[in-house]
């Protein structure tokens, strides 16, 4: 038995900020103090709140450390480890209030957790840990007391609905699949969709960081329900933790014969592999993704034939997203009817968002579908920082669309969020506030989206083009009036015509930006000025007369375009500003304006 | 689409990293869908993809080179051209970007002397604008090889440079 139990964040967050070397000191100060037989140390996936990272909890106090550093571990040890003081200036501080426990917090008492439920919990990297949370249990009842095609009703009467994006029902793409007939050789794939491309968005990954297990007891329940007995992980190669943790629990599954042949001696079969992506967005398509296990060009192909029927080397396949298999075996353990009390009508059970950008508590959620935007933004992720007002939430990534204010109480679910000009998407959710231009953040998109076209049809690729062009001209203040009918018309024919998700989603985050802050490109070609400071074209920064000459602008401009004496005004070399706005925020005499 | 830029350095590769790659290559020659893998380890070996290891790759695999050519080019993490000692990467997903992502590259690029995706003269540094890797929390995020710096300002950069110095 171990008097405590600390977990320490493993995520690419806290990873980032030096989590693993908080572990090794850990490590080292508890073998010095000598008590190793009382401590257990455990790395776990992210806890969610990757804002106040390196995250460490220590039970069974539960208390909730955060910003914690490689410096603060011996404290930690002798104080809360050995002596039972809790640390209080380490404890993660609610708007001021002291928190003890993680519970506690703003941050997870609005949340429902069935996706992450293990996230934070359990060591990611020990299947035995899995197994204690009800691990594998969904598997066995499904091959010991289910058909496959109870499997699928029961999915299907969940509701789940693809957690990728566009929201297909799950259970029925894997009744096309069952239905479907193979060829002669018999074969059925099932595969994971984990190449999460949407910039912002990082569920995915923390799902395969944190309980890497759900995925392929998922993945092997999809298989036995369509008869396949072969499957494909997808992952990006922009995420080597998750790759590594996955090739760890695909390991361990082996060798406790979860994985293989004749599983569990029950004469089922179903081998998993794992393949990486190389960075290409269009890959995340359903089509695109498969064409590039096969190891070609991912360019996406024409449907139908849907990949039900002609998948992964043209044999009948599911393609189901990391989020979406995360819920299946709760959903086996607990019942359809669980899953479908939660959430709204049409959308049941829960959805995981990425909350990032302009916002206080950066991190993971999960929360019922049915909940407003404003609970997510205020309650759970804290507010707008530094007392700015908040501008826009943009959902869907590249594909979506931006949420004005208006529209903060609408019920988050997958017919609301279109019905308002955005998407559902992965699950990205960024907050814009008053200093974020909206043309600017359409033409990043764009941007984005342009670069990533494969090329492959012509509406994507030249109509990418042409809309970006659009874009350029009205942030460098040469736009007219005219540009924005002929940009919406543009807009429309690429989302018809185009072949693939990417080119026909790509025109949203422009149509919703026209549609919401039209004032704002009125602004840009009519008086030429971009409201939110952003579009560097159309703004200089200059020094006013009431410069005190106290050098600090000149000492921390990163282009040294700044220059002038001691106690002397400064001027700034307009040829060599690069319009960063450090001055501007440094100055201590609000001597330096933005124009 | 992948911007195809050629490198002009010669090719030096050992004959432990052919040995390694040749015991790869007979490994993948009978896995389905067999060719990313084998570029995967590729770049992993050499730090990109010269055009001596693709045909090499396309005898292996009994691919053409065209082909062996067109997935190269099609991926973004492929690169034709080394790398420099250290290789900056400033995130450029939407978080970061929200949060000023754009004004560490134009910084980088000033300070470098090149553009993203160049190398300087010396082979010490290279930069590169990266998709969304992930760290939103820490946004805006930098890496130089593989450490990672979170919440980065234009200010902070002379300081992380000199590291590399």
């Amino acid at each position: 038995m171990y008097r405590n139990t600390v977990l320490i964040c493993g995520g690419t967050g806290c990873h980032s900020n030096h989590s693993a070397e908080i572990y090794d000191k850990f490590v080292e100060e508890i073998a010095a103090k000598g008590i190793k037989e009382d401590v257990l140390l455990v790395k776990t996936g992210c806890f969610g709140l990757c804002a106040v990272g390196p995250v460490v909890i220590i039970y069974p106090e539960g208390a909730f450390y955060s910003t914690v550093s490689v410096s603060d571990v011996p404290e930690l040890v002798s104080e809360h480890l050995i002596k039972g003081r809790l640390v209080e200036r380490l404890i993660y501080k609610d708007k001021e209030v002291v928190t003890k426990a993680l519970s506690e917090t703003n941050f997870y008492k609005s949340q429902t957790r069935v996706a992450l439920r293990n996230c934070g919990v359990i060591n990611p990297e020990d299947i035995d840990e899995y197994i204690a949370y009800d691990g594998y249990q969904a598997l066995i009842k499904v091959l010991t007391e289910m058909t496959p095609e109870e499997v699928i009703q029961t999915i299907l009467d969940s509701g789940l609905r693809g957690r990728g994006g566009a929201g297909f029902p799950t259970g029925l793409k894997w009744r096309f699949c069952r239905n479907a007939q193979p060829d002669e050789t018999g074969i059925k794939y099932v595969c994971c969709n984990a190449d999460e491309g949407d910039p912002g968005a990082f569920m995915d990954r923390s799902i395969l960081e944190g309980d890497p297990h759900a995925v392929i007891e998922a993945m092997a329940i999809a298989a036995y329900a369509i008869g396949a007995s072969q499957g494909y992980i997808y992952v990006r190669a922009e995420y080597p933790i998750a790759v590594s943790r996955m090739r760890i629990a695909i390991g361990q599954a082996k060798e406790y014969g979860l994985l293989g042949k004749n599983i569990l001696g029950l004469g089922f079969d179903f081998d998993l592999d794992i393949r990486l992506g190389s960075g290409a967005f269009v890959c995340g398509e359903e089509t695109a993704l498969m064409t590039s296990i096969e190891g070609k060009r991912g360019e996406p192909r024409p449907r139908p034939p849907f990949p039900a029927n002609k998948g992964l080397f043209a044999k009948p396949t599911v393609l189901n997203n990391v989020e979406t298999y995360a819920n299946v075996a709760q959903i086996i353990l607990k019942g359809p009817e669980w899953f479908a009390s939660m959430g709204t009508e049409k959308s049941k059970g829960t959805k995981v968002f990425a909350l990032g950008g302009k916002i206080v508590n950066t991190g993971l959620v999960e929360i019922p579908m049915g909940t407003t935007l404003r609970t997510v933004i205020e309650d759970i992720g804290g507010g707008i920082p530094n007392g700015k007002k908040f501008k826009a939430a943009q959902t869907g990534g590249p594909s979506g669309g931006c949420i004005p204010a208006q529209h903060m109480d609408v019920p988050i679910d997958f017919e609301n969020l279109a019905a308002i000009g955005s998407i559902m998407g992965s699950g990205g959710l960024i907050v814009m506030d008053e200093d974020n231009c909206m043309v600017d953040i359409a033409k990043f998109f764009l941007l984005f989206t342009k670069d990533e076209s494969c090329g492959k049809c012509t509406p994507c690729r030249i109509g990418t083009t042409r809309l970006l062009e659009y874009l350029d001209k009205i942030t460098s203040g040469k736009g007219e009036l005219s540009d924005l009918d002929e940009m919406e018309k543009l807009c429309y024919y690429i989302k018809d015509n185009a072949l693939c998700g990417l080119g026909q989603t790509a025109p949203n985050p422009v149509l919703s930006t026209l549609r919401y802050f039209r004032d704002e490109y009125i602004a840009h070609i009519v008086d030429k000025k971009c409201p939110a400071g952003v579009c560097k074209a159309l703004l200089s920064y200059e020094i006013l007369d009431t410069c005190k000459g106290c050098t600090l602008c000149a000492r921390n401009c990163p282009v040294n375009a700044i220059s002038g004496a001691v106690k002397q005004v400064h001027k700034i070399d307009q040829s060599k500003c690069i319009k960063c706005g450090v001055c501007m925020d440094k100055c201590k005499f609000k001597a330096i304006v933005r124009k | 689409m992948a911007r195809i830029k050629i490198s002009k350095v010669p090719f030096a590769g050992t004959p432990e990293q052919e040995k390694a790659l040749d015991a790869k290559l007979a490994e993948l020659k009978l896995v389905p869908g067999g060719l990313m893998p084998a570029l995967q380890f590729a770049q992993e070996l050499y730090g990109y993809l010269p055009i001596e290891v693709q045909t090499k790759i396309a005898e292996a695999l009994d691919v053409s080179l065209e082909e062996v050519f067109g997935v190269a080019t099609f991926y973004s993490q492929f690169t034709l051209s080394p790398r420099g000692k250290y290789q900056v990467s400033v995130c450029m997903g939407t978080a970061c970007y929200v949060k000023g992502a754009g004004d560490l590259v134009d910084a980088l690029k000033v300070k470098l002397g090149i553009e993203s995706g160049e190398c300087t003269d010396d082979g010490k540094f290279s930069l590169i604008e990266t998709r969304c890797i992930g760290c939103c929390g820490l946004a805006p995020v930098m890496t130089v090889n593989s450490n990672v710096y979170g919440k980065v300002t234009t200010n902070q950069l002379d300081g992380i440079m000199a590291e590399y110095k």
